[in-house]
């Protein structure tokens, strides 16, 4: 699909224009994006695929703010933040986005619902609001019966739904997702990918998924192929995949 | 969603609310890692422990020199002849003290409540089959009250016994116990050399004196009777005089100083040919000491809470490295840098303040029971344990900042990806 959009469509959630991405200098300089541009709609489910080394994590970890492109711009709700300082950039994730990792990142040790009370933490939220979100989220996710368990006690596909509400617990804009269903079984992983569509269907929450599996993507409306620091082609509906 | 209007850079989050959550952040973090907290902090523990141990035992010490200085009467002026320091005066020796003297320093001097005279022998007491080996001090009834010996039985001298030299005698607990194991002394007469008394009391225990000395050991006789039977001349050895608590200890040392040169002529450029020892003087130089011995000794221990210090920077800088993935965690979710810092730099300061808290415990415990075994007084010091505690906040402070700078340093994306 295009970059171009017909004037009537409603100006997308984030945009990436001529993003480069370049690591090191020198000699042992490497270009990891080179002029990435991406549209990406409120609402839509998108699966992120390519090769190791295409350039998927680096456009994602620029997406979730936790990096900043070399050069190019980095559209968020129409604002311009590719220049944000590190506690802004931080600040925003904490608003608007929510994490979901291949390895889980649960706190070992702190029980489902610290875990997920751990983002109302830091935004200030006191302790009755704290314990309420919480367990609001995670009866989405369906393990409100598991809250006082800790990492150890949860199977994978439990530790991934409790990562998942800790991801929701703040309402976030964009759920970006790295390879959620890396570490789980077939059978563990399609119910995560069931948990990440209803919550886009549902609660309108962006997903942002990278995958290897054809099988997960197949789960996203829209699917976008890097390959060599730059975005081979982007699939959309039925075409995905 | 798609409203663009809505600007994405919200606020700062409040410092206080950050203080409060980072508090509670560490005490989750500190209560996750039980056993390693405890070792983290067991040299803060021990440093604390040890210097408010040896400040509380050194004051304890302090506060036992002054009671056992006092308990040989609170203010006493002991006069001898002789210089303090050196001989001088070519070798001869200054002359003694006279009755008269202690008359003029009775009539004379303001602020003297009572005035003896002294003149010591040393004699062996035998009663029945036992002997024992004491000092038979010569002196009069005023003794009593200056030194503040109380009669355990029988009575004081008469005046007729001073101004006759009696051989009376009141005898000390000590020679008491050797000699009178199970009789009552008064009224029966004891042997001292070759000279026999009747004994007319008892003189209740005092106790060791501040230089460790047996002050019970003694025979108190007149001194007019020491100096006809012992020692064999008029001479008084020593004035002992005390002074009214009201007067200042060194105006009245000096009036008896300038009425004995006056007496004495000792004019112009002449060095004192006698010495004035104040009680006060005495005890606030031991104090001194003791004050400096633990001054000295607490500094030796005060370099076990910089070890430990050190150790809870070491343990700390292990935990960062640990919890690199938590703080790869924290990051992403939002939190900024000066969260971060602060939830370490507050588990720091949190786990020393803990040691302090059970470091100062324990030295409570142990002062109590080593104050008790050392017979010395407990003294409870509010602003040794306030220092100790605040200091061990410090230690906190200090060596947590460069753990905590550190997390605060990392790049999200790299403490995630650590395995």
């Amino acid at each position: 699909m295009s970059q171009a959009l017909p004037s009537s469509a409603p100006d997308p959630l984030i945009r990436l224009i001529g993003v480069t991405k370049r690591f090191g200098s020198g000699e042992a300089a490497f270009q990891a994006l080179k002029g990435v541009d991406l549209d990406i709609m409120a609402g839509d489910f998108m699966a992120v695929m390519g090769p190791s080394g295409s350039g998927k994590s680096t456009t994602m970890n620029i997406l979730g703010c936790l990096d900043v492109p070399t050069t190019g711009s980095f559209l968020f709700r129409g604002h311009h933040i590719e220049s944000l300082g590190r506690d802004q950039r931080a600040l925003l994730r904490r608003r608007y986005l929510g994490f979901v990792f291949q390895g889980f990142n649960l706190l070992s040790r702190t029980t489902a619902l610290e875990n997920v009370e751990l983002p109302l933490l830091y935004r200030g939220d006191d302790k009755r609001a704290r314990r309420t979100a919480a367990l609001a989220a995670l009866d989405q996710v369906g393990l409100v019966d598991w809250a006082s368990h800790t990492p150890s006690e949860l199977s994978g596909g439990q530790q991934q739904r409790v990562a998942i509400a800790r991801a929701i617990v703040t309402h976030p804009d964009v759920l970006l997702a790295d390879e959620p269903t890396g570490n789980l079984d077939s059978e563990r992983s399609l119910e995560i990918m069931e948990l990440l569509t209803r919550l886009n269907r549902d609660r309108g929450i962006t997903v942002l998924m990278v995958t290897h599996e054809a099988e997960m993507a197949a789960f996203a409306r829209t699917v976008v192929h890097f390959r060599d620091g730059l975005v081979e082609r982007v699939t959309t509906g039925a075409l995905a995949a | 969603m798609t409203d663009a209007a809505a600007p994405p850079p919200p606020g700062r989050a409040s410092t206080a609310r950050l203080v409060g959550t980072t508090v509670l952040l560490a005490l989750r973090a500190i209560r996750r890692h039980l056993l390693r907290s405890i070792l983290t902090v067991l040299g803060i523990v021990i440093g604390v422990f040890a210097v408010v141990t040896i400040v509380t035992l050194g004051k304890g010490a302090t506060e036992s020199t002054r009671q056992q200085i006092s308990s040989l009467g609170a203010n006493i002026l002991t006069v001898l002849p002789g210089q303090a320091n050196g001989r001088g005066g070519g070798g001869q020796t200054p002359p003694p003290f006279k009755f008269e003297d202690l008359d003029a320093i009775r009539g004379q001097v303001a602020g003297v409540t009572a005035v003896a005279p002294q003149a010591q022998s040393s004699a062996t007491a035998v009663h029945n089959a036992a002997n024992w080996a004491t000092t038979v001090n010569g002196t009069t009834d005023a003794y009593l009250d200056a030194q503040d010996w109380k009669i355990e039985d029988g009575r004081r001298f008469t005046d007729a016994e001073e101004q006759a030299g009696k051989s009376v005698c009141l005898m000390g607990s000590t020679v008491k116990q050797n000699l009178y194991p199970n009789e009552a002394p008064v009224g029966s007469t004891l042997r001292l050399g070759n000279v026999s008394c009747t004994v007319i009391g008892t003189l209740a225990t005092r106790g060791a004196g501040g230089f460790g000395q047996d002050n019970d050991d003694t025979v108190l006789m007149p001194i007019k009777a020491v100096q006809r039977r012992f020692t064999g001349n008029r001479d008084i050895r020593a004035i002992i005089v005390s002074a009214d608590p009201a007067y200042d200890s060194a105006d009245v040392q000096e009036s008896i100083a300038k009425l004995l040169r006056e007496r004495r002529n000792i004019t112009g450029g002449k060095l004192d040919d006698f010495t004035i020892f104040d009680s006060r003087q005495i005890a606030d130089t031991l104090s001194g000491i003791t004050n400096i011995l633990t001054g000295i000794v607490g500094a030796v221990a005060a370099i076990s809470l910089l070890v430990g210090g050190i150790g809870i920077m070491n343990i700390m800088l292990v935990s960062v490295t640990e919890r690199t993935r938590e703080i790869g965690i924290r990051l992403a979710i939002g939190a900024v840098a000066r969260e971060v810092m602060l939830q370490f730099l507050v588990e720091a300061v949190v786990l020393s303040c803990l040691g302090g808290l059970i470091g100062l415990v324990l030295a409570l415990i142990a002062s109590l029971g080593l104050t008790a075994a050392l017979n010395v007084p407990f003294v409870f010091d509010p602003w040794t344990n306030l220092m100790a505690f605040l200091f061990s906040g410090l230690i906190g402070v200090v060596f947590g900042y460069f753990p905590a700078r550190r997390a605060a340093a990392l790049n999200p994306i790299d403490a995630l990806r650590y395995e």
